[in-house]
């Protein structure tokens, strides 16, 4: 399983629409900006998110001897992609899948999926920890896994189910690499005030209350939520962006923990 | 209690249904690998009797976390409780790994008691009660490791072992997605006899992302013929506190939800703006109905829709 992979990052939040996506596809985006290879692999299998955020909706996975083939962004084949997505035949049609199915799809996407010599695998999650998370907590005993990015916005409620996510991670021994806090304040583009939309700073005091880093905090910007759709990194769009402050600082980060 | 299904139970309705090893030693092996039974579940008949004073069932769905769900149907059951104060309504949260409701409820730290007819709700006011995993759980750190069946198994108790009494609505709030909860909810559900057992409100917010995955759940609902009253539209729009200079935040590049409702065919019930003061109160779990605000007046014409969708 993963034979070729050097490091697998996986990225969390026990609460859905927190930007565990955008998060995972702008750091593999980032990482190949500093020179890696990296495949991003998404197991939300209800709702992937990742072939429309990098823009390769449609596009059809072939199987060769070794089995499938990933979607390569583009010539270079520096970003290996694998999704649920592109094995759809329409993008409406939803996966109604008990765990067990679930559960046999994410081992094929390990075990099957023809991953080249990789830097990095970014793992993209849906909420929760259920089927998907414990599958994939169960297959990383085999693997190199570096541990877990865990990716929350500031306010209360969705603060409730990362801890719970926090705890999954303590009891099933996946290391956490540190805590990005998203969507916290918004600048009016009119008054430049700054408004906490979602609050601000829970990232921030959960990182300090559970001790793991704080990696960073990412404001609303819809500046970045318009790259969504391509393959154009934070850090060559917007490279004063915090946005891209904060990409930069995770991936040296990782960089020098691995 | 029951004893929990074992951990990689097929599932009842499965083909292998009592014959694969995980169901050696399971009390129920023997009925789910008879070919001669029809394969329902026995939950079901003991939901449909625990719910047999319930008038109205409303799922809110949504394929996409972090939409407003669960603050959709806390302001939902808020604002019809205000409006009809003789109607009693109740609140179930089927989000096993990530409930919600407690905090919104402003109910954190509640404990729910067992009386000789099963689990009493939360009370939360005179009309409205609730029922939530998160009530069941010593810390808010607590988390639920569960593969499917057990959170099979807690939704059946939820239906079945919690005395929800006389009820006009119970609103059952939903996690992400289209798998192990909702399959199950709809199962113990849905009676064929009668197509208005259940109904569905799908919430959404106006980026593609999002619709993305809520056009998967409302052909869920299509696929397992559950009647939608419509989609409400969350977080469309956001008007600065200091200059009232209206932002898109999360932009509806594809026409949002209303261009999505006429391409699914089903209702847009109306918008709710992003408002800080909501998210706050939520977290607080204040009651904001009372004051009159833009998502107060949105509110209000829902909701007269949901209620003459009924009968």
């Amino acid at each position: 399983m993963l034979d070729k992979v050097k490091n697998v990052i996986i990225v969390l939040s026990g609460k859905g629409g927190v930007g565990k996506s955008t998060v995972s596809t702008q750091l593999a985006l980032a990482l190949r900006h500093s020179g890696h290879k990296v495949g991003l692999l998404d197991i939300d299998l209800c709702g992937p998110s990742v072939p429309f955020l990098l823009g390769l909706e449609g596009s059809n996975i072939y199987q060769c001897d070794e089995g499938w083939v990933p979607i390569y962004t583009d010539a270079s084949k520096t970003l290996a992609v694998m999704s649920i997505g592109f094995l759809l035949k329409n993008r409406t049609d939803p996966v109604i899948w008990r765990g067990p199915k679930k559960t046999m799809m994410i081992r094929q996407f390990l075990t099957d999926v023809k991953w080249e010599e990789l830097d990095y695998l970014i793992i993209d999650t849906p909420p929760g920890t259920s089927d998907e998370h414990i599958t994939v907590m169960e297959c990383m005993r085999e693997v190199p896994c570096n541990g877990a990015i865990i990716v929350t916005t500031p306010q209360s409620v969705a603060l409730d189910d990362v801890r719970k996510e926090i705890t999954f991670c303590k009891k099933t021994g996946i290391k956490l690499l540190g805590i990005v806090e998203n969507m916290s304040g918004f600048v009016c583009p009119n008054c430049t005030n700054c408004t906490n939309i979602f609050s601000s700073n829970g990232g921030v005091e959960l990182a300090h209350l559970v001790q793991i880093p704080h990696l960073g905090t990412l404001p609303i910007d819809p500046r970045v939520g318009v790259l969504a759709g391509s393959t154009a990194s934070v850090l060559d769009e917007l490279p004063d962006s915090p946005t891209a402050q904060v990409l930069r600082g995770i991936v040296q980060h990782l960089v020098a923990l691995t | 209690m029951q004893a929990p299904p074992p951990e990689h139970c097929p599932g009842v309705e499965s083909e292998q249904a009592g014959q694969v090893s995980a169901c050696a030693g399971c009390p129920n092996q023997s009925i789910c690998s008879d070919p001669n039974k029809k394969r329902e579940d026995p939950g079901k008949a003991l939901v449909a009797a625990a719910l047999k004073d319930v008038k109205h069932k409303l799922l809110i769905l949504s394929g996409k976390g972090g939409v407003g769900k669960s603050t959709v149907t806390t302001l939902l059951t808020r604002y019809l409780a205000r409006s009809y104060p003789d109607s009693n309504f109740g609140v179930l949260d089927i989000d096993i790994c990530g409930p919600s409701q407690p905090r919104l409820m402003g109910a954190l730290g509640e404990n729910v008691h067992q009386s000789g007819s099963g689990w009493s709700p939360v009370g939360i006011d005179d009309n409205v009660c609730l029922m939530s995993i998160g009530f069941l759980l010593g810390s808010v750190d607590d988390a639920i490791i569960w593969r499917g069946p057990k959170k099979n198994g807690m939704i059946r108790q939820f239906l079945s072992e919690v005395d929800w009494g006389n009820l006009d609505l119970l609103l059952l709030d939903t996690p992400p997605g289209t798998s192990d909860e909702h399959l199950s909810v709809v199962s113990y559900l849905k009676d064929d006899s009668s197509p208005d057992s259940v109904h569905a409100i799908i919430v959404t917010t106006p980026q593609e992302v999002a619709l993305l995955d809520v056009r998967k759940e409302i052909n869920f609902c299509k696929k397992q013929q559950i009647p939608i009253v419509g989609v409400i539209e969350n977080m469309s729009g956001f008007q600065c506190g200091h200059c009232g200079h209206s932002s898109e935040i999360f932009p509806a590049k594809t026409g949002g939800a209303a261009a999505m409702c006429a391409e699914m065919e089903v209702p847009l019930l109306g918008s709710l703006p992003l408002d800080p003061a909501i998210a706050k109160a939520c977290d607080a779990g204040e009651d904001i109905t009372s004051v009159k605000n833009p998502t107060t007046e949105a509110l209000e014409g829902i909701c007269s829709k949901i209620m003459s969708s009924f009968n």
